[in-house]
């Protein structure tokens, strides 16, 4: 019997195994490659951080050039309250969202009128501002030697992080899958496909009463929100924050991560970040210094040839393999 | 002060020179194109390359790194950017990204990452005062360089045919097209000549703003911030833009060190907020 | 007789151009009202002035006696006043039904809901598909729109403003663009829209308009050249000279 129209509906959302497959595995690869622990939860960071573009670029149709400005608000309210005593991680996280959130707030409506250009330079003109700030602050931030002092405290007071990252690596692993399941419930709601028409086409959006703006801020700052955790794990389990958490590399690497990945399917994110940094450290081990020109070929191959091959790629896959295919 | 306003001029004037290829071809074609300060780069190291290694005088020069700039700009507007007029946005700013990065890494790489020097020539050194304010001759030398080409461009745009022609592509190349205008030779000669000139303004700038491999990213904000507030309808948007940015980039740096660049980034927010299309832009933006 | 929606003095300028030139329109509840006129005589500007896309230069709008002509796009579209657009609108990667789902939550005001899946809601999803097969598009429903064939896109333009509710619908050129063999379907679907709701039809197909309008207005150069039903239209010499051509009116 053919299944119903609501039935077809809901089907778009189910939980296919290969998901649980990919993230048992994230688990046990930890086991496997315990050396490797701190690479994988650099992995994990730069994977949320995609995710969080992702969740303007993919579902919102913003380009993005100064994504990393909330990265690094997250970063240092995360590391500012490590380095004043409020070292527990959980608070730290929350603090940093909620900061995020407040400037991915204000700064949405900047977002709402003009062209692709307008903004893509207010996004990268917001993202120097932040720079230009926290290097002014210097007392407070440190400036360009980074801050200093910061003494983390356990995760839920029992699991102090180890030299080895095995903690840092469970502790981002399992932030970046609640925050996962929270973008996916959220893809998949009637919020979300109404973000999705929106991107489609805004016009007859508003035509059909949705309201646009409402829609795209709400995005952006949640969005926000997402990269200003990424930050504050970054700070977090590596105890370290310098000004590079806001510069423009950082905002064109999670560009690069997010399109390796593919753009709108939420794994995109992960998978290219998980592509990107084993690229990124075997290069360094060959290159460490122009890695930069292969970043570039990277991108101009990948754009040449159509950056949708792996998202389609993947995807096709797992319809062969046994989930039915719906639009993810 | 009017040292300050001096120097702001010839600042802004400079980035007219840099910038102004990158609003026409933005216009026209819809193509974002964040690596247009790889042109500049090369018109500022082919010009130190000449006068260290080879002792060409610096004002010969200044049109050999033009017409270097411009075939470099030729050449990979045939070969690369072509495929990219009608992609996403999205994939041109990638794109141009990677291209930067490529060649910056390659610059550091073959050349090295030092400052870039050029001899100036005796007569351009110095200073003059004027009305009190006093002014390096070299900056002299630059505005009225700069002026009198921004007058030619706005000359060639309003009375020879070529520049009807461009006007009329950049208005409408869907209409121009039906008008027999051949709107892909008019936008590759535009972006050859926009590539020049911003390599012609990268070996102007050079002992001023300084050369090295990262100049392309460093200056990049610099020219989208003319385009975004200059607008894309011509280039008189470009010419106040820039003159606007550069005596508030250079105040704000003298006068209000702590915040220094900031200024000029709320500057431009701002405007974008009142007006998404830019100040003098006439139509209603893309 | 109630007035449904109606316009007063309504300007409208681009720079130099008037392209609304003080119009005044009355239209009744459960009226089937045309507007035509000539190419360029503003009739989508005019629309656009009625659903928000524009703002007037002068004037005023009122829905059901409310003065709307500050409210956002959105906002009209919830007090029920929705349009089609002459080429069609419709959102390309996501399927019929998904759309359709979407116009009928966003109108139970549940267009917000991020924590129940899309279609959750299996009454939504009912009435969606009742309309789609109302439309005869159920057998693509779960189709991406874009590979729908042109005739049913434009059938899907207007179930998407039904799905809506709409007491005031717009429509802008309906049958544009749609094949001979095709047009009775869009036909019949516009005279079984439910009596109460006010339908405004722009067209240029003759026999639609003479089948379908009770009243009809004509526009040209902006400004409203003159109103009444349908047969007197039909017969009134400024009309036929305005439609026969003469060269200086664009």
């Amino acid at each position: 019997m053919a299944p119903s129209a609501h039935q077809m509906m809901l089907d778009q959302a189910r939980w296919r195994w290969s998901e649980s497959l990919f993230w048992l595995s994230s688990l046990a690869v930890l086991f496997v490659f315990p050396s490797k622990a701190l690479l994988f939860s650099q992995i994990a960071i730069m994977g949320l951080f995609a995710l969080s573009l992702d969740l303007i670029l993919g579902y919102g149709g913003i380009v993005s050039l100064g994504h990393a400005a909330f990265f690094g608000v997250g970063a240092y309210a995360a590391g500012l309250m490590a380095k004043h005593g409020l070292g527990d991680p959980l608070l730290g996280l929350s603090v940093a969202a909620f900061a995020a959130a407040v400037i991915g707030w204000l700064t949405s409506f900047l977002l709402l009128r003009g062209s692709d250009l307008t903004r893509l330079m207010v996004t990268l003109g917001i993202a120097l501002m932040m720079f230009e700030l926290a290097n002014r602050m210097a007392s407070i931030t440190g400036g360009a030697d980074g801050l200093q002092g910061m003494m983390v405290g356990p995760v839920l007071g029992l699991f102090s992080f180890d030299l080895f990252g095995k903690t840092a690596y469970l502790y981002a692993l399992s932030v970046l899958f609640l925050l996962f399941l929270l973008a996916r419930k959220i893809v998949h709601s009637t919020f979300g496909l109404s973000l999705r028409a929106v991107k489609g086409n805004a016009l007859r959006a508003g035509a059909i009463g949705i309201s646009v703006s409402g829609r795209l801020v709400a995005i952006y700052t949640l969005s926000a929100a997402f990269a200003g955790i990424a930050g504050a794990l970054s700070a977090q389990t590596t105890q370290l924050v310098s000004l590079d958490v806001l510069d423009f590399h950082r905002s064109a690497d999670v560009m690069l991560v997010l399109v390796i990945g593919g753009v709108g399917w939420l794994y995109g994110g992960i998978i290219g970040a998980i592509m990107f940094t084993l690229m990124q450290d075997w290069l360094a081990g060959i290159t460490p210094q122009y890695w930069e020109f292969w970043i570039g070929l990277v991108l101009v191959c990948l754009v040449l040839v159509g950056h949708d091959r792996i998202k389609t790629g993947v995807q096709s896959m797992v319809a062969r393999l046994g989930g039915k295919g719906g639009a993810a | 002060m009017l040292t300050i306003l001096f120097d702001g001029i010839a600042y802004g004037m400079l980035l007219f020179v840099l910038a102004c290829g990158l609003s026409v071809t933005m216009g026209l074609m819809n193509f974002i194109n964040l690596s247009h300060g790889v042109f500049s780069m090369a018109g500022g190291y082919i010009t130190a390359f000449l006068i260290n290694r080879l002792g060409v005088p610096f004002l010969l020069c200044l049109p050999m790194a033009f017409l270097f700039s411009a075939a470099l700009g030729m050449v990979l507007e045939r070969t690369l950017y072509r495929r990219l007029y009608a992609r996403s946005h999205l994939d041109q700013v990638l794109f141009t990204i990677g291209i930067v990065f490529m060649a910056v890494a390659a610059v550091d790489y073959v050349i090295g990452s030092q400052q870039q020097t050029v001899k100036l020539p005796e007569m351009l050194k110095g200073r003059i005062d004027i009305f009190g304010g006093s002014i390096g001759l070299y900056r002299v030398f630059i505005i009225a360089l700069c002026g009198l080409l921004a007058v030619t461009i706005q000359m060639l745009l309003v009375k020879t045919r070529f520049g009807s022609q461009l006007r009329a592509a950049v208005d409408d190349p869907r209409v121009a097209r039906g008008m027999g205008i051949n709107v892909n030779t008019v936008f590759a000669i535009t972006f050859a000549v926009g590539s020049g000139l911003a390599g012609l303004g990268g070996a102007l700038g050079t002992d001023i703003l300084g050369m090295d491999p990262t100049f392309p990213i460093k200056f990049m904000i610099y020219f989208l911030i003319v385009v975004t507030v200059g607008g894309t309808s011509g280039i008189t948007g470009a010419f106040f833009a820039s003159l606007i940015l550069g005596i508030a980039d250079v105040g704000g740096k003298y006068y209000v060190p702590q915040i220094g660049a900031f200024i000029i980034y709320a500057l431009m927010v701002v405007v974008l907020i009142i007006r998404p299309q830019g100040l003098f832009s006439r139509s209603k933006g893309k | 007789m109630s007035i449904a929606l109606a316009t007063h003095d309504l300007v409208k300028n681009f720079g130099g151009l008037r392209a609304t030139d003080h119009v005044s329109l009355a239209i009744h509840t459960g009226a089937r009202h045309a507007l035509i006129g000539p190419n360029g005589a503003g009739k989508t500007t005019l629309i656009n002035l009625l659903t928000g896309v524009l703002t007037p230069s002068q004037g005023s709008i009122t829905l059901e006696g409310e003065n709307i002509t500050r409210l956002s796009q959105h906002a009209r579209v919830q007090r029920g006043l929705v349009r089609t657009f002459q080429i069609n609108q419709l959102f390309a990667d996501i399927s019929p039904l998904q759309s359709l789902c979407l116009a009928v939550s966003e109108r139970n005001h549940q267009g917000r809901d991020w924590w129940r899946v899309a279609g959750s809601d299996k009454a939504h999803v009912d009435e969606a598909e009742e309309i789609l097969a109302r439309f005869g598009l159920r057998d693509v429903m779960m189709q991406q729109t874009r590979f729908l064939p042109y005739g049913k896109q434009r059938l899907l333009e207007i179930a998407l403003a039904i799905a809506c509710k709409p007491r005031v619908l717009l429509l802008d050129e309906p049958a544009a663009g749609v094949p001979e063999e095709e047009r009775h379907e869009i036909i019949d679907i516009l005279a079984a829209l439910p009596k109460d709701v006010t339908v405004v039809l722009i067209e240029h197909d003759m026999d639609l308009v003479f089948s379908f309008a009770d009243r009809i207005s004509v526009m040209v150069n902006g400004a409203l050249l003159t109103e009444g039903g349908a047969d007197e239209i039909a017969r009134d010499p400024q009309v036929r000279a305005v439609y026969l051509g003469e060269s200086g009116h664009e």
